[in-house]
């Protein structure tokens, strides 16, 4: 028997809505920026479920551009990250409140 | 057999995203994001989308991951303090309501009959999701954003360079 399309985008959900709670519930900005590559993830299996049952390859380019944009994305948010830990020595967002007034 | 096949990728998959944000040390939540990745890829065959599942094991679970724990370790992070003391209790708290009001949002969504292929729908093409079809689009069809792609690379490198650079 197949599987339906709905079990492969509750799964998605289910692994959006954790990187939700870890970008919500964490002050790591190291684990914040990985729930965030979770959500990516989750999209992407969004993407290729329904590209599968579209019969639509467009689906699948569109991952390969999310790929990539998130592979940028994440090599400029850790240099950002490292350039954060030289100056104030933490990476507790809890600490990076100079812009509180 | 797939429906075996993607239960137990998805079980996988699912436990080591709740995993990933619960873990005190950073290494730990790494490692099981590359488990989460590796689970996915696995799906991705499912989906037969031949040459995403190998981009995501080659780019996403080997660069991006040991990316990350390069960092993590270069960085050299104690253990987070415990997040059950008051000041992180209610936050966490009140963000752990919402995602489970979004998660059961999302899950309505889904659950509408979605009126596409049913069960046991037609197959896909013979060449749907192999390299040569990617390749094909991205010098065809998708050419211009491809190009792109490799301007943003090149500002994400530059850019990491001039940021994490050690300045005398």
């Amino acid at each position: 028997m197949r599987v339906p399309l709905e079990a492969y985008l509750f799964l998605s959900a289910f692994l959006f809505a954790v990187g939700v709670i870890g970008v919500a519930t964490r002050r790591n900005a190291l684990i914040i920026f990985m729930s965030i590559e979770l959500m990516l993830n989750a999209v992407n299996l969004t993407f290729l479920a329904f590209a599968r049952f579209l019969h639509s390859m467009d689906g699948q380019i569109f991952v390969f551009f999310v790929m990539v944009v998130a592979a940028a994305e994440v090599v400029v948010g850790l240099a950002i990250i490292i350039a954060i830990y030289r100056n104030r020595e933490t990476v507790d967002v809890a600490e990076l409140n100079l812009l509180k007034w | 057999m797939e429906l075996v096949l993607f239960a137990g990728l998805a079980v996988v998959a699912g436990v080591a995203a709740l995993l990933v944000v619960v873990q005190r040390h950073a290494v730990y939540s790494a490692l099981f994001l590359i488990i989460t990745m590796g689970a996915l890829a696995g799906i991705y065959i499912l989906l037969e989308a031949h040459f995403v599942w190998v981009i995501q094991v080659i780019v996403y679970a080997g660069a991006i991951m040991v990316l990350f724990l390069f960092v993590i370790m270069l960085l050299d992070i104690r253990r987070e303090p415990n997040p059950w003391a008051p000041p992180d209790r209610a936050r966490i708290l009140v963000a752990v309501v919402l995602s489970l009001v979004l998660l059961v949002e999302l899950g309505m969504a889904v659950g509408q009959r979605l009126m596409l292929s049913p069960a046991g729908g037609p197959d896909v093409a013979g060449g749907f999701g192999t390299t040569q079809t990617v390749g094909r689009l991205l010098f065809t069809d998708f050419l211009f954003p491809f190009e792109i792609t490799s301007i943003i690379l090149l500002v994400a490198m530059v850019g990491a360079m001039v940021l994490a650079k050690k300045h005398q």
